[in-house]
């Protein structure tokens, strides 16, 4: 009897948002555990739990995986979606490591100092515009088929819905001039495992607020 | 006939530098590119080359590959150097990662004002000593093995083995705690081709000085 995959770290999305689409969009049900206080961080060091003292934390398989990439590609490679080849899944990880970048903008911008968050919003909407929906635009477009990569869902595919979805939250109308990305989003938004992470009540996270930037201090804090 | 690799990048360690000493182990010959100028990059950026704008660029096997962790997963697979299986691939990529954490804090170490500098070569020093190799000294001591990951050589090693010299050049006694650790470096460099690599006349590229700084500080725009 297999067991569902245990995700622990805070209420909110950060570095474990990825996981949880990744997962949701492979129609994998998984658990939660939320951190909340330094001590629960603490005990979870204390009990040699995270291989390098940092969550995210994926218990999966009977590995106690860290490292976002690491527990990235090892459930794209379990759910048959990082490729069928080798050069496939080059393709995959050069896609996937831009999105990463554009979506470390996003992810760092709620710690921001406030005065810098208007700075950071307009390199997020230069970034998003000019160096990688362009990217995927063309890609799109020059093959005409309906995934990034081999004409088949791939990890590629989530991790952009999940940037595209991120940024316009930010930036209403940045897929304004991207035609392809538009009908893309439509048809991923679509695809019945991922129409189900969309919904209310699914384990998808709200964008951080001041409140799950005030946990995150906090259990940081030395 | 396939060309040797191609790798563009400035004439310094950086992020290229994990893409040669993986190329090397594995006994692959490889030219170089280097970027010296604004103009040269740009000349990059116009022939449209570069996905994302950016470097490192690898041209292998037909393909003109970015993102550091693409490159270096695609050659690490090629070359049987990323485990046997999923499994295997996991820890080798959850312990590539912990390497390139502290790969990148020494990284940037020299691009840092300096009153910065001094405190963050103490936290390297710190989390090399309490967070990193004592992951690594703990595998090598319960699995007794020559290698990290099932009983042969992986990128893992590798990986590790350049973590340790660069660690070492900033305190050269950093591994007295660790005696696992100096007997794996100690095989892991005797092993033909990185003992080649190690030799004065290789590609691998020396500390980055302050003519270097200078190179990138105006290439880059930082």
């Amino acid at each position: 009897m297999s067991v569902k995959p245990k995700l622990t770290y805070f209420n909110g999305r950060g570095r474990m948002e990825p996981v949880r689409w990744l997962l949701a969009a492979a129609g994998v049900e998984f658990e939660e555990v939320f951190l909340e206080t330094k001590e629960q961080y603490e005990k979870l060091i204390k009990d040699g739990v995270l291989m390098f003292q940092q969550v995210p934390l994926v218990e999966i398989d009977g590995m106690k995986l860290v490292q976002t990439r690491a527990i990235l590609s090892y459930i794209a490679g379990k759910y048959n979606l990082y490729g069928k080849d080798l050069k496939e899944r080059a393709l995959i990880d050069m896609y996937v490591e831009g999105i990463t970048d554009l979506m470390q903008m996003i992810l760092v911008f709620p710690f921001s100092p406030p005065e810098a968050k208007e700075k950071n919003l307009d390199s997020i909407k230069e970034r998003a515009t000019d160096r990688y929906f362009p990217v995927f635009e063309k890609v799109l477009k020059q093959h005409g088929q309906d995934f990034l990569v081999g004409n088949k869902f791939s990890w590629a595919d989530i991790q952009l819905i999940e940037a595209i979805l991120a940024v316009e939250e930010k930036i209403p109308a940045v897929l304004s001039g991207f035609p392809q990305l538009q009908a893309f989003k439509k048809r991923m938004s679509n695809m019945p495992t991922i129409k189900k992470f969309l919904q209310p009540g699914s384990p998808r996270k709200p964008p951080p607020d001041e409140c799950y930037v005030e946990t995150v201090l906090k259990v940081f804090k030395k | 006939m396939a060309g040797k690799p191609k790798l563009h990048y400035t004439k310094g360690r950086g992020k290229m530098e994990s893409i040669r000493w993986l190329l090397a182990a594995a006994g692959v010959e490889f030219e170089e590119q280097f970027i010296e100028t604004k103009e040269d990059l740009e000349k990059l950026r116009n022939d449209g080359v570069l996905m994302f704008q950016q470097v490192p660029m690898v041209e292998i096997d037909g393909m003109k590959m970015v993102q550091t962790r693409a490159i270096l997963n695609y050659i690490a697979a090629k070359y049987n150097l990323c485990g046997k299986d999923l499994k295997e691939r996991a820890w080798i990529d959850m312990y590539v990662e912990g390497t390139t954490d502290l790969m990148g804090m020494i990284m940037v170490l020299p691009f840092q004002p300096a009153d910065a500098k001094e405190k963050n070569l103490a936290l390297i020093i710190e989390r090399a000593t309490t967070r990193y190799f004592p992951v690594y000294e703990k595998a090598l001591k319960d699995h007794g093995h020559d290698y990290l990951v099932g009983n042969k050589l992986s990128w893992a090693d590798i990986h590790l083995l350049e973590a340790i010299l660069m660690t070492e050049e900033c305190k050269p006694d950093v591994l007295s705690a660790f005696p696992l650790l100096q007997a794996f470096k100690g095989r892991i460099s005797n092993i033909p081709t990185i003992k080649k690599f190690l030799q004065p006349g290789s590609q691998r590229k020396p500390p980055t000085d302050e003519k270097c700084i200078a190179v990138v500080r105006k290439i880059f725009n930082i």
